[in-house]
């Protein structure tokens, strides 16, 4: 089961929602099978990282202009924006260790 | 006998792809209570596949995300146990054997190793740097994002096909560029291919490099005719690997016999060059790498580690006379 702690982003609020702080940002769909390979780990880190990371999740079937405006272009990626900048892009499966030096480098 | 570590174990199988789920079966049936550890590409090469029409029992075909948790379900059911983890290290030099996920250790008596292999880049760089920027080694993870564009197919072998059939229904048109001037895939999958109309076909052609870095994103492929030497430019949005895999063997280096190719090597049946090792599926076969032969070769693999957990694997009559002549 999903975390409750990792949002849902839209195209809507995506600019928005990543403006303060470090924001982990998985982009995801329905029929992607590594996608849900790396979602358990992406609620892992949710966890832990509560109240200093935030984690939130964008389905690129029903926001198709954010993965655009980022080219995101192959799923799973996750984007690690500070204060609204984007900092770091990783392409497919990773794990968790790894992703945790990556986050601890920008908080 | 005092309390068992739930870190040690008699069995560990790293790898769930067929030979791995296969392994945990009959490892299980066996009452070794095994431990799968599952890596990060849990479920293996068949997670990323569609329909598969060549595993015995389905005569309809069968998806094969679903098949897979099939098999993860039946190992399950008769007590295998499962860890979500990559293996960072292993140490093979004496038993019990260690073996480490992130941060965790865990020993076993005997180990399975079925980690399969991965797909294949180009050895260009440039391909790994524009990965998720247009180059992809997933049709079906990836061909969403080329709806109504132009894309290319590198390769000649099933993969290849599979990947061009899968995206004709998606892109404007595929270009399968392949550096013979006949395919390597099966007479079924070169027919679909070949009769489907938006897949053409670039024969004798290498790609030499991948544009364009600066932009972030692929705008073509540079081409080398292999005959000629001529080289031309194909404009496309996407481009997708498809030339083989290359055998998950990086932690195993100077720990285990392998051969040029970088598989396992394995003697009668499914023995590595340590004993209490043993390896089944794609790490250790580059010649049949079917799902089926997977699984049989996991069934190996769990005997066989049952036998020396026993006491009841005999040294092969080759090892033997090794021995005698030393």
């Amino acid at each position: 089961m999903a975390s409750e702690k990792v949002k849902t982003f839209t195209d809507a609020n995506f600019g928005e929602e990543v403006k303060n702080g470090v924001v982990l940002v998985d982009f995801w769909a329905t029929w992607c099978a590594p996608c849900r390979r790396i979602a358990p780990i992406v609620d892992q880190l949710a966890e832990e990282y509560n109240g200093r990371l935030t984690v939130a999740k964008v389905d690129i079937d029903e926001n198709p202009m954010t993965p655009s405006k980022f080219m995101v272009r192959g799923i799973p990626t996750l984007l690690l924006f500070k204060n609204g900048d984007l900092k770091e892009t990783i392409v497919g499966l990773e794990t968790k260790d790894r992703l945790a030096q990556m986050i601890d480098k920008h908080l | 006998m005092s309390a068992v570590s739930p870190h040690t174990r008699s069995v560990i199988i790293i790898g769930s792809g067929p030979a791995g789920l296969t392994a945990a079966l009959y490892a299980s049936r066996a009452n070794l209570k095994p431990l799968l550890i599952e890596g990060i590409e849990a479920g293996g090469q068949l997670m990323l596949t569609t329909l598969v029409e060549n595993f015995p029992g389905f005569r309809a075909g069968v998806m094969g995300p679903d098949l897979m948790a099939e098999m993860r379900a039946q190992a399950q059911h008769f007590g295998a146990e499962f860890l979500q983890g990559d293996v960072t290290s292993v140490d093979l030099s004496r038993r019990p054997f260690t073996i480490n996920v992130d941060k965790v250790k865990y020993t076993a008596e005997a180990l399975i190793i079925a980690t399969g292999a991965s797909a294949k880049w180009l050895d260009l760089g440039v391909d790994k740097k524009l990965s998720g920027r247009g180059v992809s080694t997933c049709a079906t993870c990836d061909g969403f994002f080329f709806k109504g564009l132009p894309v290319a197919v590198i390769g000649g072998g099933d993969t290849a096909m599979e990947e061009a059939i899968y995206l004709s229904k998606l892109a404007t048109k595929v270009t399968v560029i392949h550096r013979r001037d006949q395919l390597r895939a099966s007479k079924v999958m070169q027919d679909k291919a070949m009769t489907t109309a938006n897949i053409s076909f670039l024969w004798n052609k290498e790609v030499v490099d991948i544009k364009d870095l600066v932009q972030g994103k692929v705008t073509s492929l540079v081409l080398k005719d292999t005959i000629t030497g001529e080289t031309s430019e194909l404009a496309v949005d996407g481009v997708f690997i498809g030339i083989g895999h290359t055998p998950n063997t990086a932690l195993f280096k100077g720990q285990l016999a392998m051969h040029d190719n970088g598989y396992l090597k394995t003697h009668d049946g499914s023995r590595t060059s340590v004993p209490g090792v043993f390896a089944a599926g794609d790490v250790q076969d580059h010649v049949y790498r079917q799902a089926v032969t997977a699984a049989g070769s996991g069934c190996m693999a769990a005997i066989d580690a049952e036998r020396f957990l026993s006491g009841t694997l005999h040294e092969s009559h080759a090892a033997e006379h090794a021995e005698a002549g030393r």
